[in-house]
């Protein structure tokens, strides 16, 4: 081998190593997921789907499971009718305080989880909200806003800017445009977002660990089942939750980059 | 309806929700930072720079404020390590299917942090993966204790999980270069580490910046990893602040904190952007 | 002398043929000018030569050294990029200088150097600038002398023009030619503008579709083009059809013309491609009829779209000066000026 082509050999090599660093634990916690032992060791003697009968069994956590799901569904509901005409008026129009806006949206994602997190737990109170599951879920609406308006700001921005000067042209009016020619146009893009605030709110941690009261949501739970000590189960809940995620998350960036 | 009512009415609802449920909060614990605790631990409204004046005095808050610090340097600097070889393959070595190799890349982002950090339990572990694997390799006789509950795991949890953060501004970065300046400096007699080092890099450079101060903040701002991986002596500011709003139940305390984290995070941001700033002589018309 | 020798290169994208045996001989200190249309393959032509592209099959040699397989860092070519590639975290002192440092010339032989090729570039007080800090034709012109600072061989120039404003476009024209004279340099020059190919190169090779159509001097392949793309491809033409009557003797609408019919048989139809200016108006009856069209005026001459009698359109420059003013309608006759006619089968 010349040294053109060693380097040229050591360069891919590296950079394969470092996805495969990505990508091995999550072989792992798969692979692990199948393992009839009790001990994480390797290599594995046995394979069976064990754990997962054991997780369907476990009532605690399918009522997690529930809890996550109610939570992620009416909050993206509300991110949604909240968000979406936010980020269309920030798209059509100017005005003061459009950058101000923009910045306070992206604070959830911007700045740490913990301030966030401890910052509506002291305040949250005092507008009558107190820490429950309710609170928990006015905390993902909030940080759900962000992911909202900068995707669908993002897709209007890809918008033909004509398509609605057409409609304006052809008589219809601002609604009739929204409706009839804007929302078809955005629609995969919504979906998209619809996919992705799922996933994020079902695995929200840093906001939900300050609010929750009463029942746990589904990463709690796996947090309060790892601390308890180490169950295989976790593997199959986890191998669960990543088909899940990765399919929605692949879906979503799909249909995002569609027209 | 007027043009102006309708633009007030489809931003009226995201505005009061962001105000009532996040900005107003923000405000609060600043607010609550100048409050004081009664000896049962009561919260007093007032305005003391007492909770200030302890946090500064106090090593295990100051001190561990640095500490983090560091750490969250080490973390991006792993990071940015890590990164370069991988955006560089991807960039400037794959020919075909990049597009499924950027989806790769990004697609850890959004997996469940619980997860990615539960994985390195099982690998770590003292009956983990690693430990039982060297001991049936016979490379070690007895497990290695400081793989797990250390912060060893810590920060190399934190290390894969921001990876990904690091890695795509980087290989955006790589991207944005023209071809045509490669091939030019190859032209003029460079191999591919001078043309790395003195055209590549310094291109790059704001990306590497900007995906390194994620790493940096988001390690200042994380309390999970440590909690799920760390040993006893395993202590970052954002624990703290978390023990300060629950068994230690400091609010006044815990919101100075949070503030200092704050603002050492607005400090590392600004200085962030600047040189980004200042370093990019990538502008759009010289492409 | 040949500096530079392409031996029946081929090249391909996937299944797409883009280099045909293409064969080339580059004589030294000439200025050559590869010119086609876009996908034609001059680019990937130039990128062989400069060490980007390997050709799947042929070589090439330079001063008589295999260097077909030899990275584009080992090679005695330079290049300038066709948006100058300017490095942007670099000023242009240090573009220029980065060849050199490649090179491992010690700090005073490049300063030197570099100070020289400011000066010949006339941008000795830009030296400090970035190249985002420059126009357009100074950034040309720090392209340029960073290409010639390593004393290349052959200078590649590849569309460097492209991105000026026309007026830019035909000052650099001259000033490349004149700096290539002065240097007494090999370019090797790839332009999709057959004016630019037409005032700057000793030699034109007119590339299509993957061949070299012609080869020669620029008189040679605007008065005798070999090919009817050649033809077309460089300067105005109209084409017209006739039938060869004799050797060198054709007629088209009823008019002989007199012109070179190569080995085209007596009595075969033939195509009749004429120059502008050689077709005037006629003022005798003795010509092929026609009615004009539409006039547009051109500045310095006046265009006419004259439609002949068996339905050919011909485009003709009439001198703005002229005595007789035609409008749309006008019946006219039109005289070839004899020998000037080129024809195809």
């Amino acid at each position: 081998m010349n040294t053109t082509s060693l380097k040229n050999f050591l360069v891919s090599f590296s950079g394969i190593a470092v996805l495969l660093f990505l990508y091995f634990p999550l072989v792992v916690i798969v692979l692990f997921s199948f393992n009839a032992d009790t001990v994480n060791s390797f290599p594995i003697q046995h394979f069976s789907l064990k754990w997962y009968s054991v997780l369907f069994r476990d009532d605690e956590l399918l009522q997690s499971i529930g809890t996550s799901i109610s939570i992620a569904l009416i909050s993206t509901a509300v991110a949604l009718l909240i968000g979406i005409p936010a980020a269309y008026a920030m798209h059509k129009y100017d005005f003061k305080g459009k950058k101000l806006i923009d910045k306070i949206v992206l604070m959830p994602i911007t700045l740490p989880g913990i301030v966030t997190g401890v910052a509506m737990l002291s305040f949250f109170p005092f507008v009558g909200v107190k820490i429950s599951l309710t609170a928990v879920t006015f905390g993902h609406i909030t940080f759900l806003c962000a992911i909202v308006v900068t995707q669908m700001l993002a897709r209007f921005k890809r918008l033909d800017p004509y398509l609605e000067q057409a409609a304006y042209d052809l008589g219809a009016t601002p609604s009739a445009t929204f409706f009839k020619v804007i929302l078809p146009n955005i629609k995969t893009a919504i979906i998209g977002c619809v996919l992705l605030c799922l996933v994020l709110s079902m695995d929200e941690i840093p906001v939900t660990f300050f609010l929750i009261a009463g029942n746990n949501t589904l990463p709690l739970e796996i947090y309060a089942m790892m601390r308890r000590g180490i169950t295989p189960e976790v593997n199959a809940i986890s191998t669960l939750i990543f088909i899940f995620s990765t399919t929605a998350i692949l879906l979503s960036m799909r249909l995002n980059k569609e027209k | 309806m007027k043009a102006w009512l309708r633009k007030y009415s489809l931003l009226l609802p995201l505005v009061v929700w962001l105000l009532v449920f996040l900005v107003l909060p923000y405000c609060f614990i600043f607010i609550q930072s100048f409050f004081e605790t009664d000896s049962f631990g009561k919260t007093i409204p007032g305005v003391s720079i007492d909770s200030y004046q302890r946090a500064f005095s106090n090593s295990l808050y100051i001190g561990t404020i640095f500490r983090t610090l560091i750490y969250a340097v080490l973390v991006a600097f792993l990071c940015i390590l890590l990164s370069l070889p991988l955006a560089y393959w991807i960039a400037f070595k794959v020919k075909r299917n990049k597009t499924l190799l950027y989806t790769l890349i990004s697609l850890p982002l959004w997996v469940s942090y619980i997860i990615r950090a539960y994985a390195w339990k099982i690998i770590l572990g003292k009956e983990g993966l690693l430990n039982t694997f060297l001991q049936w390799a016979h490379i070690t006789d007895k497990p290695v204790e400081y793989f797990l509950y250390s912060t060893f795991s810590t920060i190399v949890c934190l290390v894969y999980i921001l990876t990904p953060f690091v890695a795509i501004p980087i290989y955006t970065a790589f991207e944005q270069i023209p071809k045509s300046l490669i091939e030019a400096a190859k032209d003029l007699g460079a191999g591919s580490f001078t043309t790395f080092r003195k055209i590549i890099f310094p291109l790059a450079l704001p990306g590497i910046i900007s995906g390194g101060t994620f790493a940096l903040v988001l390690t200042m701002g994380d309390f999970l990893s440590p909690l799920l991986l760390g040993g006893p002596n395993t202590l970052f500011i954002s624990n703290i602040v978390q023990n300060l709003f629950g068994t230690s139940n400091d609010r006044p305390l815990g919101s100075a904190v949070g503030i200092l984290i704050l603002l050492l995070i607005f400090l590392i941001l600004g200085i962030a952007a600047r040189s980004e700033k200042k370093l990019s002589s990538l502008k759009s018309d010289s492409r | 002398m040949s500096i530079l020798i392409i031996k029946n290169a081929d090249k391909f994208y996937g299944k797409n043929h883009v280099v045909k045996s293409l064969n080339l001989e580059v004589d030294d200190s000439e200025f050559l000018t590869i010119l086609g249309p876009s996908g034609c393959g001059k680019t990937t032509t130039l990128r062989m030569i400069a060490g980007f592209e390997t050709p799947d099959k042929g070589s090439i040699i330079l001063k008589g050294e295999d260097i077909t397989y030899l990275p584009p860092y080992k090679r005695h070519v330079n290049t300038v990029f066709q948006n100058y590639a300017l490095f942007p975290n670099m000023n242009v002192s240090e573009n220029i200088a980065f060849g050199l440092q490649q090179q491992k010339k010690d700090k005073a032989t490049v300063d030197k150097k570099v100070t020289e090729m400011l000066a010949m570039v006339r941008m000795s007080n830009f030296a400090k600038r970035k190249p985002a800090e420059l126009s357009g034709g100074q950034q040309q012109r720090v392209a340029i002398a960073r290409a010639v600072a390593n004393n290349p061989a052959i200078l590649l120039l590849d569309e460097p023009l492209g991105a000026l404003d026309l007026k830019l476009r035909k000052q650099m024209q001259f000033e490349l030619k004149s700096l290539q004279q002065q240097l007494n340099y090999t370019f090797i020059y790839v332009t999709h503008d057959q004016e630019e190919a037409l005032t700057m190169s000793d030699r034109i090779a007119v590339m299509n579709e993957g061949v070299i159509d012609q080869l020669g001097t620029p008189e040679e392949i605007y008065n005798s083009p070999s090919t009817e793309f050649v033809a077309g491809f460089i300067g105005d033409i109209n084409k017209l059809s006739g039938k060869v009557t004799a050797q060198n003797e054709l007629v088209c609408n009823g008019q002989n013309i007199i012109a070179n019919t190569k080995n085209i048989p007596n009595g075969k139809e033939a195509k009749i491609f004429l120059r502008p200016e050689n077709i005037f108006i006629t003022q005798s009856n003795n010509g092929i009829p026609g009615k004009i069209l539409q006039t547009v005026f051109a500045g310095t001459h006046t265009k006419l779209e004259i439609q002949l009698s068996d339905g050919n359109i011909v485009h003709i420059n009439e001198p703005v000066n002229s005595e007789r003013r035609y409008t749309h309608g006008d019946s006219i006759h039109l005289e070839v000026k004899q020998h000037t006619a080129i024809i195809f089968e």
